[in-house]
């Protein structure tokens, strides 16, 4: 990417969002903060890999599986990219 | 100055034969929720399996890859005595002595053949196949029994509802010779050591694996290798006409395709998917999807197979073959 600056809150979450709709069909108006990825959106540990993959991908962050479990909302996981970005 | 001379094989080698052999006991999801905190959907939503087969106290290692082993040979249309050398990776071996080879040798009725084990875990087949075709190009060996022989509910805690739903038990075989044509490709393999602890036998008697570790490692760095292995074959993505990964997971095997697709691998590509009736048989999976898959009219004489196997070690090994 030609740009260094960051992404916002807001693009972090849409990009995310769109994530979660490929690895689980899940609508991405569905995917907003206060969701629990397990409980809520009914994500699964491996596609929680996934999504952790995709998302290293988009936002050229580092999420170490030891780290997956500490994401328990999507709230969660757009504040861990946006403070590791 | 003395000098030695060399032996000299063939210019080529092809895969002539192949078999499989299983327990008899079918293990279905509901069998195992009735001993572990588990249930069918849970089983087939992670790991895609429906049903597995469970070795008997009368099935072992030496069982499983002789009936495998000498199927392959009567599928070559071969007898044994034309076979000198047998292969056997495997990793769930009770006991380290004696090997599996020797004694799969003789009860196969290969006399004298040589044989040893080895050990890639659910690699195996793969390096032993690329083993064995290089020993037929220098002369080593004649026509090869490589076989994937896997008892692994020896290895695994019955009520760990972590690993007792993918693992199980079974065999599949082929025999290497020679060719002029060739039908199998140079091998793309390799290790991740630094990986190691991922998957292990902590109390030296249970098999344990960090599933999110190995499942991103399978399902971000398995396809290159396969596509370094059709590189070095010379062939394309859409060359392949069925995709055999080592069957660990029915969610890894169709993100390696996925992957491959997006490469250019055909949509109609065939993709190996034994895992839902065999469950995970590891260094067994592959030669007996192939199996399978031939059995079932999915796979053809001359079609083009590209075989990835991954596992403990953790290490890897792929390779282009022409199916028999």
């Amino acid at each position: 990417m030609a740009t260094t600056e960051k992404p916002t809150d807001e693009e972090i979450l849409a990009g995310l969002a769109e994530i979660v709709e490929e690895v689980a069909g899940v609508e991405a108006d569905e995917v907003t903060a206060e969701k629990s990825f397990v409980d809520d959106l009914d994500i699964d540990s491996l596609s929680m890999v996934e999504i952790a993959v995709q998302a290293e991908d988009r936002f050229e962050v580092k999420i170490p599986d030891a780290e997956l479990a500490n994401l328990k909302t999507v709230g969660d996981a757009v504040t861990y990219v946006a403070k590791n970005v | 100055m003395t000098k030695l001379r060399l032996t000299h094989g063939a210019p080529a080698t092809r895969i002539l034969g192949i078999g499989s052999a299983q327990p008899e006991r079918v293990v279905t999801n509901d069998d195992l929720a009735a001993v572990m905190d588990t249930n069918d959907q849970w089983i087939r939503d992670r790991v895609g399996i429906a049903e597995r087969r469970f070795g008997g106290s009368g099935d072992t290692v030496v069982s499983m890859a002789v009936e495998a082993g000498a199927k392959a040979i009567a599928a070559s249309g071969l007898s044994p005595a034309d076979v000198d050398t047998v292969i056997v990776a495997n990793c769930t071996t009770t006991v380290p002595i004696p090997n599996a080879a020797a004694q799969v040798a003789e009860l196969v009725g290969v006399k004298g053949a040589g044989g040893f084990d080895l050990n890639a875990a659910c690699a195996g087949f793969c390096y032993a196949l690329a083993t064995a075709s290089d020993m037929v190009r220098t002369g080593t060996a004649t026509r090869v029994l490589v076989i994937g022989s896997e008892k692994l509910t020896d290895i695994v805690d019955p009520v760990d509802r972590s690993t007792a739903i993918i693992f199980a038990d079974g065999a599949g075989a082929a025999v290497v010779g020679p060719s002029e044509e060739i039908g199998i490709g140079p091998v793309a393999w390799g290790t991740a050591g630094d990986l190691v602890e991922t998957i292990t036998m902590p109390n030296g008697k249970h098999i344990f694996q960090e599933g999110q570790s190995v499942f991103r490692w399978a399902t971000t760095k398995i396809a290159p290798i396969a596509l370094r292995a059709l590189e070095l074959a010379g062939l394309e993505p859409s060359d392949v006409d069925v995709l055999i990964p080592h069957q660990a997971n029915l969610r890894i095997v169709e993100a390696i395709a996925k992957k491959l697709r997006q490469k250019g691998a055909r949509e109609d590509m065939v993709v190996a998917d034994d895992i839902v009736t065999s469950g995970n048989t590891s260094s067994a999976s592959i030669p007996m999807a192939m199996d399978h898959m031939r059995a079932a009219g999915r796979v053809h004489s001359g079609d083009v197979a590209l075989l990835v196997g991954f596992g403990a070690g953790l290490s890897y090994a792929g390779q282009v073959v022409i199916c028999p």
